[in-house]
């Protein structure tokens, strides 16, 4: 495919335009995940001029390679030289190995659960035969969880702490933005609860919390509810203090319009307040989430609440000469986490934001 | 019909009574049941337990789960999060009493034997090797009391040096044997009071609470000059070349009760069945990890390893639990017993060896009043319950996984006096109040402590 024979045929070249023009849309929802590279090379498959792709290429893809290379090299460099007292520091490939150990053992993990059910069946079986069928039940498997079950966990946490949070935080920042009255009463408490870390929260939670959930359901357990209202507690801030600045920035002649039109306060918030506020909510919610993630991880260690947090400190106790590596896995893993779910959130702004700036 | 159902029921009991795995079906109250445990190789019975299907063959569904330290995992078993666990055989005894926190927590299956030594840092030992006489083939005589320590601690309070200790907890097995040591060497482990827990009364020595991982690096660091714990902690002192075991639990008090399984006794009353299935259970697992000459030792090793258990390192587990302990670098001397999970009928839980760690919290005040020798039966009693423990015993003997021989059926919850202690005194549980009087440290009688001093009444 040659430059010359395109020029000679219009169609193939209009068909390239097409083909590129939906690769840079494609390009817009890449970017933020950090895919950018992607719409080059594949420019280039659809047969972009190769010189300027590649300065594209260049930018986006070999300058982060060189960068992440560069830091394998001095972690795998120097993690021989620090000796601790479970030997060296693990580089690169012992964690990658790991990494591998986590997801065998997960799906023999599983093959377990197989078993478990067939032997709890067969005993199921033999309670009917015995003529006790009423007291044939199905349990859930009793096994650990597995480093997969543990970042799902962590993940459902977060979601949970996050929702709580945004479901307080936005109506407070409103209203925060809406009455001075309201946010001169308000502001000394965001200000004291603001800078309180999660491991001061805990203990207060875990009490509250203990005392006024007393029946826990399967689907929502205590330790889970316990690291969701730590997450809400520490991350909701952002969330109120932009809510609030976004909603206290309107345009003036807007809301002198909603005071003309005489609209109901509701009719207002939603028609002209959430509207041009919501690109600085989605910024407090978005910094709101990135806290809640790291705050997250801190519950969990402390109160040993399933997650990615416990797996941490369980492997830090167990200190085998393979913890290392596993818990540098999981800062991997937690970092990975983190930098998706700000993206998530950053391509969520980016969409609301365009809607909201007419 | 009925005669039917009937026929086909009693076929299928005489096939599993044929089979030997269900000869009487137990119906627990509760199936689903969550226990914890703390990170050691004495909670061996309960993976033993899960990992071998025992708690399933008793219809038994249970979720292990690691406990932060001894004092979570008391109070969760307390709330109920928990429905049992693997506890130090003094928590059920001092929440009973309400010593700490105050709940009936009881026991029917006592988890091992033996399992902890006492280790001093290497400065330390240099100088007590001074007073410790040489044997034969050129290596220290064991076992080591601590009056060769007596000096050292002298030493230090002369040039102005407080002379710390670590244990793990207040009313831990470690606490009581490594006071007993020093005791026995005329070294004062200091006393509690109700106004003063901190357990340092006129103390000789100071004991303070330090968790087990951490005792190695601790030690190193010089705040403490060594510590009493378990496994592996005291082997890995000898490996890191940091410090000297110096004497194991077994010489201060040959096969002395370690942990024990705890649950509330509300649990046991509203569950009885569950109890019994997990007491049969443990009892399976105790026999399954000390039958044949330990031959399945080397297994149990592998599934301690696994991270959702101890999770350290294999060998380290197999250092203690395969029947030699390491003192000096090189000095490896055998410990067949070092580790004991069901021989010496270790499983059963004896009320001797409750009145055992009532009379030591006696001893040094956390049972600040003086009691009744009838007192210190009676809450034994109501701790130990071998009665479900026989009943589990019984059944498993009906079942052919145990044989009558294994279990102590004939004996009144005393075991015989005793006097294989390092001091020699000698202990009989019927007696604890004249135990104590023979012991020359120690609150005895009518001893109180009042601000700093023993008052008499």
């Amino acid at each position: 495919m040659t430059i010359a024979t395109d020029i000679l045929d219009p169609e193939i070249a209009a068909r390239r335009e097409r083909r590129i023009a939906r690769i840079n849309r494609a390009g817009k929802v890449l970017a933020p995940f950090g895919l950018g590279f992607v719409v080059p090379l594949l420019k280039l498959a659809a047969g972009d001029t190769p010189s300027e792709q590649w300065a594209d290429l260049k930018q986006m893809l070999l300058v982060p390679l060189i960068g992440i290379l560069a830091f394998l090299a001095a972690w795998a460099y120097l993690a021989p030289k620090v000796q601790t007292s479970l030997g060296a520091i693990p580089g690169p490939a012992a964690v990658f190995q790991q990494a591998e150990v986590l997801m065998d053992d997960h799906f023999a993990e599983r093959q377990k659960a197989e078993a478990f059910y067939a032997r709890q069946d067969e005993r199921n079986q033999m309670l009917i035969a015995e003529g006790y069928a009423d007291r044939v039940k199905v349990r859930p498997y009793t096994g650990k969880p597995t480093y997969l079950d543990q970042i799902w966990t962590s993940l459902l946490t977060v979601a949970l702490g996050f929702f709580i949070g945004t479901v307080i935080a936005v109506p407070v920042g409103i209203a925060c933005g809406l009455s001075k009255t309201f946010e001169g009463a308000i502001n000394p408490l965001i200000q004291l609860f603001k800078p309180v870390s999660p491991l001061a929260w805990l203990p207060i939670v875990t009490m509250v919390v203990a005392a006024l959930y007393q029946n826990p359901s399967d689907l929502l357990p205590k330790s889970m509810v316990i690291s969701a209202v730590t997450v809400t507690l520490c991350s909701i801030w952002p969330t109120i203090i932009n809510t609030a600045l976004g909603v206290a920035s309107i345009d003036r002649d807007l809301v002198n319009v909603g005071k003309v039109l005489q609209l109901s306060t509701w009719t207002t918030i939603r028609k002209l307040v959430l509207p041009s506020s919501l690109p600085l909510i989605f910024t407090g919610m978005r910094l709101s989430l990135g806290v809640g993630w790291m705050v997250l991880i801190a519950a969990e260690m402390l109160a040993q609440n399933p997650g990615l947090g416990k797996f941490v400190w369980d492997e830090f106790q167990n200190g085998s000469s393979d913890s290392l590596a596993r818990i540098m896995v999981a800062v991997i893993t937690i970092g990975l986490i983190g930098f998706f779910l700000d993206r998530v959130m950053f391509a969520l702004q980016t969409a609301f934001t365009y809607s909201a700036n007419r | 019909m009925r005669h039917f159902l009937c026929s086909v029921t009693m076929l299928c009991s005489l096939t599993f009574a044929a089979t030997a795995t269900h000869a009487e079906m137990l119906f627990p109250e509760k199936d689903e049941l969550t226990i914890g445990f703390i990170k050691l190789t004495d909670m061996a019975p309960l993976a033993i337990a899960k990992e071998m299907h025992f708690f399933e063959d008793e219809g038994l569904y249970v979720t292990l789960e690691a406990q932060a330290n001894w004092k979570v995992l008391l109070d969760r078993v307390i709330t109920g999060e928990l429905d049992g666990a693997h506890m130090l055989a003094g928590q059920p005894l001092a929440a009973t009493i309400g010593y700490g926190t105050k709940a009936h927590i009881v026991t029917p299956f006592s988890m091992d034997l033996n399992g902890n030594a006492i280790t001093v840092s290497n400065a330390v030992w240099d100088r007590m090797k001074e007073n410790i006489p040489v044997g034969p083939d050129g290596k220290p005589q064991h076992p080591i009391k601590a009056d060769a320590l007596k000096p050292v601690v002298e030493a230090y309070k002369a040039e102005g040096k407080p002379f710390k200790m670590g244990m793990v907890f207040p009313v831990s097995t470690h606490n009581y044997e490594l006071r007993y040591w020093l005791a026995a060497g005329g070294i004062n482990p200091g006393y509690y009071s109700p106004g003063d827990i901190s357990g340092q009364i006129q103390a000789g020595a100071l004991l303070s609470v330090t968790p087990p991982p951490q005792m190695p690096a601790t030690m190193e660091a010089g705040t403490i000059e060594g510590y009493c714990v378990g496994e592996p902690w005291n082997q890995a002192a000898v490996f890191k070349g940091i410090g000297v075991p110096v004497v194991t639990d077994y010489d201060i008090w040959k096969n002395n009760p370690e942990k024990v399984f705890g649950l509330t006794k509300e649990f046991t009353e509203k569950y009885p069945q569950t109890t019994l299935g997990l007491t049969k259970a443990l009892i399976r697992a105790a026999i399954w990890l000390d039958e044949n000459d330990n031959a399945n030792r080397e297994e149990a090793v592998e599934i301690l390893s696994r991270p959702e258990y101890v999770g350290a390192d294999a060998e380290v587990i197999a250092n203690s639990m395969t029947g030699t302990f390491e003192y000096e670098k090189g000095d490896k001397r055998p410990a067949a017993d070092f580790n004991v999970f069901f021989r010496h009928f270790a499983t059963y839980p004896y009320y001797s060896d409750a009145v055992w760690y009532l009379t030591q919290m006696r001893r040094w005040g956390q049972i600040a009043e003086p009691q009744e020798d009838g007192w210190y039966d009676e809450v034994a009693r109501s701790v130990y319950l071998p009665d479900i423990y026989l009943e589990a015993a019984r059944q498993l003997i009906d079942e052919g996984h145990a044989t009558e021989a294994d279990f102590p059926f004939d004996t009144d919850g005393y075991k015989p006096a005793t006097s294989e202690f390092i001091d020699g005194v000698t202990y009989d549980g019927r007696h604890p109040n004249a135990y104590l009087e023979s012991f020359p440290i120690g609150l005895k009688g009518d001893e109180v402590i009042d601000g700093n001093k023993i008052a008499g009444r």
